[in-house]
């Protein structure tokens, strides 16, 4: 699965470029709220709108998120990076520049690791700081898009988002390595807390550089550029149709053309937004307004120190407290997941058993809600306190989930007071059992007949009766016991 | 009381309103009336408003103010004022009134001062006649048929004319050297970053400072006090190095002034010469030491700047665009609307500027001219740096002609560009200097330039005030004497 795509003697070359939305409390370059979803055009100043003698002052906390992520992804942090102007003239930008940096990034030269089957390393060429454009929407276009619209209007509440570009080299051969690298990544910047990389809201942004070419060459094949991607899902989608769409030319014998894709994820299809030869020259230059940005290596190596654990490493740490890769990859990198996992084997003190109830009964809760992890009215104290009954042996697996539906239905119960107000302790007392496995043996002299004839199989059809006959409150393992003891005698 | 404010000094106005001789609002009226008088030939005001003004000054006047409450001043055009419209010279802003004021603008307010105006300037501070100005030339208080420099002219003609006490001026090649020079006035350009360009609007940043234009360096030091601070809005400033004190005149003995000779090889008016030779033998006189400098460099300064300083106008520039405030001309579709908004509200030598630097920072040919020009810049500094190793302050003529006739250069983009080779290098190092009058030639006053290295703004006024008294100029143009 995550080995290259191959296909007719061509390969996969992809590289990303993925923009995150730093989760700070200001602006890149101004004092204005950075918050999604206000009124449109309300936070706003002097410098955002980019009047007539604003000044930007970059934002500390971008700076040094930035750099946080910057280490966790292997960078390189410099000594000194600067900021330069990107000009280019849209309504989005209101000062015809983008702050961005050029030739001197915040983050340089990393490598990220993707473990697991197949496992594989990605080279990170930068990544570098600047500040988002204003959100244009297009009035009576096609889903806001601007074809076909009558208008626009421009919302300039996210124009000076921080924003940090992480580019990689090209790295990844397949589809599913560019979604199970962006899924790591995601799972470490939001780790790290410097955005929560929702990428319905435009938090985390992906762009793909899709090419082909002989395999074993080392050159490279004209590349396309697929903008934008709202999901790993549509991202890994759009660049498989578009090597699809590539090999398709290249073995018709036709050029690919370099340019910018849009995919619908809707349709599968594939629209150009602009070829080459409308690209810009920005005129780069150094931001006169900015200070070069400085980095002390002292504090470096502190931030260095402060990071939380990052999914690599706890995917080593789950592997190594003996879960499988699949288990222990979701724990690694399904964020909200992965935090009720934390806390519920914290509580319960066992790896293993804390991963089968999160894989097993939570799992099946939350997609049958719709809901995350950190959402569930089952928290991982409530849940806890069922799995503590299950492994000191008060109630039985058959119990158990009975109680958790409880949990689920009445988010003021507790598993113990599920148990005892419905009588799940399970039956492990020999009295009692004993009556109800000779009762059971009484009633089924044929199967009786046919255990002591060699067919040991039957003990399952036994045990379920007297299952039955407990109401669903058996000791199974007691039970088994008692039931070959009796059959045996 | 009937105030004469012609030759009054901002100090002086101080001194009257904590005597309790006038009130501001007096004192405002008395310039309000002075600019009815003479600013309609002048045309050195591109705003005024007496109800706002007097309505500032009557505040001053309750709330009981120290220092310098009260006292009025007037502010180039390209300071942004809440609430007052700022044009920057340009037809693209007309109309635009800025949400805030700019940081220096602020810290006038906050010290009392009352705002008699805006006043004219090239436009976007692109020139050194302020003739650039959207809204037509400002004249020359000492001849009105000649420019009174630019691009802060209009801040030197108010000062030079009694139509203010002083003013605030910007400088990005010379802009307030070179007019102070022209009006017979003393100007300071601040170290760069030692004064916030927060609310300045933007020409090329990495060159221009705010700076006081006044009739004493006694004031220039007042105001200098007003303005240079550190600013969080600003992230370039860190304010002086040292507080600004007031200087006294006084002897120059330890000394010692580097004269760049070589220099003064390119074309200086014979009468600024012998005006700046008298200047060399009065520093003598005062125990001051003369040694030669080389600065093998900073002819290439007019070169470098001109690529520099539109390389960023270019960038800056960018956000008149029609879409957001100011000057929109409609069109079809957007593209089209800013070539209209643009083609109609930027003039001929911005337009010219805009060009320039955007050639000069396009693919092919940003390294051999902006980068190059980044180098001959580091190569300048170095001079001065290598310089001040040897002396403590360099003396050169502010600019190497006196006011020339309005309209003489205006044909010739070279000429004027080339009246500013003495400031420029200043700027491209980011350093000080200081421009005192410095007698007249032929009627027409001339500035000795005192340049010093980084955050010798204290030196330097001292050094400007022992010249000041010796000369013992008298600011105000003849013609201004009879005109009220």
């Amino acid at each position: 699965m995550s080995g290259g795509w191959q296909r007719d003697g061509y390969e996969a070359v992809i590289g990303l470029e993925i923009h995150v939305q730093l989760d700070t409390a200001s602006k890149m370059f101004c004092a204005c709220p950075n918050r999604f979803g206000d009124e449109p055009n309300t936070n706003v100043c002097m410098v955002c709108l980019a009047h007539p003698g604003a000044l930007p002052v970059a934002n500390a906390e971008a700076v040094r998120q930035s750099a946080r992520v910057g280490l966790a992804l292997g960078c390189r942090i410099p000594a000194a990076s600067e900021f330069s102007r990107k000009q280019y003239f849209y309504p989005d930008s209101p000062k015809a520049y983008q702050i961005s940096q050029y030739d001197q990034p915040l983050c340089a030269e990393g490598s990220f690791h993707v473990p697991g089957e197949g496992a594989f390393t990605v080279r990170i060429t930068r990544a570098h700081l600047e500040e988002d454009a204003a959100k244009m929407i297009h009035a009576g276009g096609d889903a806001g898009r601007i074809q076909g619209s009558a208008g626009s209007v421009v919302d300039f509440n996210r124009a000076g988002t921080p924003l940090l570009e992480i580019v990689t080299e090209p790295d990844l051969r397949s589809p599913e390595q560019a979604r199970r690298f962006l899924t790591l990544l995601r799972a470490t910047v939001v780790a790290i807390g410097a955005s929560d990389c929702d990428m319905e809201k435009g938090s985390l942004r992906a762009d793909a550089n899709v090419s082909i070419r002989p395999i074993g060459s080392a050159g490279y094949g004209t590349k396309t550029e697929l903008k934008n991607m709202n999901s790993v899902r549509f991202l890994a989608r759009g660049i498989e149709a578009e090597l699809e769409r590539q090999l398709g030319l290249v073995l018709a014998g036709e050029e690919v053309r370099q340019e910018t894709l849009h995919f619908d994820p809707a349709t599968g299809g594939l629209t150009s937004l602009r070829s080459k030869e409308e690209a810009h020259d920005y005129r780069y230059f150094p931001e006169p307004d900015l200070l070069p940005v400085t980095q002390d290596p002292d504090d470096l190596a502190a931030l260095a120190g402060q990071l939380p654990e990052l999914p690599v490493a706890r995917f080593a740490r789950l592997t190594g407290a003996g879960l499988p890769e699949a288990t222990a990859l979701l724990l690694a990198t399904e964020v909200e997941l992965a935090a009720y996992y934390d806390e519920l084997a914290g509580r319960v003190g066992d790896a293993k058993v804390a991963a089968n109830w999160v894989m097993g009964e939570l799992q099946a809760h939350l997609n049958a809600a719709g809901i995350a992890a950190d959402a569930s009215p089952v928290t991982p104290a409530r849940l806890a306190g069922l799995v503590g009954l299950v492994v000191d042996g008060t109630i039985n697996q058959t119990s158990a989930k009975e109680v958790f539906q409880a949990l689920v239905e009445d988010p003021a119960a507790d598993a113990a007071g599920v148990v005892e107000a419905r009588g799940l302790a399970q039956v492990g007392d020999a009295d009692e059992l004993g009556a109800i496995v000779d009762g059971v043996l009484a009633d089924h002299p044929e199967e009786v007949a046919a255990f002591k004839g060699g067919r040991e199989q039957v003990i399952g059809f036994l045990v379920g009766q007297c299952m039955k006959a407990s109401g669903g409150r058996a000791d199974a393992k007691a039970l088994q016991a008692l039931l070959r003891e009796r059959l045996s005698a | 009381m009937a105030i004469d404010v012609i030759g009054l000094t901002a100090e002086r106005a101080a001194a009257l309103l904590r005597g309790r001789e006038c009130t501001s609002e007096e004192l405002a009226q008395a310039y309000l009336d002075r600019i009815a008088a003479v600013d309609g030939e002048l045309h050195s005001y591109l705003h005024v408003d007496p109800e706002r003004t007097l309505a500032a000054a009557r505040e001053q006047d309750a709330s009981g103010g120290d220092g310098l409450a009260g006292v009025p001043i007037a502010y180039k055009d390209l300071l942004s004022t809440r609430g007052v419209p700022t044009t920057a010279g340009s037809r693209i802003l007309e109309g635009f009134v800025p949400i805030e004021s700019a940081d220096v603008v602020r810290w006038g307010d906050e010290a009392g001062l009352v705002s008699l105006g805006k006043t004219n300037l090239d436009e976007f501070a692109m020139g050194s006649s302020t003739e650039h100005s959207a809204y037509g030339p400002t004249r020359n208080p000492w001849d009105v048929a000649r420019v009174p420099g630019g691009s802060s002219g209009g801040s030197a003609a108010v000062v030079a004319s009694g139509c203010a006490p002083w003013a605030l001026g910007t400088d990005t090649g010379g802009s307030i050297r070179q007019p102070a020079a022209f009006c017979g006035l003393v100007g300071l350009m601040p170290t760069y970053g030692s004064v916030s360009r927060f609310g300045v609007v933007a020409f090329a940043c990495s060159l221009e400072q705010v700076g006081p234009m006044t009739l004493t360096v006694r004031d220039a030091a007042l105001l200098q006090q007003v303005i240079a601070r550190d600013s969080d809005r600003d992230a370039t400033c860190t304010g002086p190095r040292e507080p600004i004190a007031l200087p006294e005149a006084g002897r120059l003995d330890g000394i010692t002034f580097g004269v760049p000779r070589a220099e003064l090889e390119a074309g200086v008016e014979e009468g600024v010469r012998a005006r700046f030779d008298e200047s060399l033998a009065i520093a003598e006189s005062l125990g001051a030491r003369l040694v030669d400098v080389e600065l093998p460099y900073a002819r290439h300064g007019l070169a470098a700047y001109y690529v520099i300083a539109p390389a960023e106008a270019s960038a800056n520039l960018s956000r008149f665009d029609g879409v957001r405030y100011g000057l929109r001309v409609d069109a079809p579709d957007v593209r089209a609307m800013y070539e209209a908004t643009r083609d109609a509200g930027f003039g001929a030598e911005v337009k010219r500027r805009i060009m320039i630097g955007t050639y000069a920072l396009s693919a092919g040919y940003h390294d051999a001219y902006y980068v190059q020009a980044q180098r001959v810049r580091t190569l300048i500094r170095r001079d001065f740096d290598a310089a001040f190793g040897q002396v403590d302050a360099i003396l050169l003529p502010t600019a190497p002609t006196t006011a020339f006739p309005i309209g003489a250069r205006l044909d010739d983009p070279l000429a004027m560009y080339a009246n500013d080779i003495f400031t420029l290098p200043v700027n491209l190092a980011g350093i000080p200097a200081l421009s005192v009058p410095n007698g007249l030639s032929e009627g027409l006053p001339t500035g000795l330039q005192i340049i010093g290295p980084a955050h010798s703004e204290n030196l330097l006024l001292r050094l400007g005030a022992a010249f000041e008294a010796e000369h013992a100029f008298d600011p105000v143009p003849p013609a201004m004497r009879s005109a009220s």
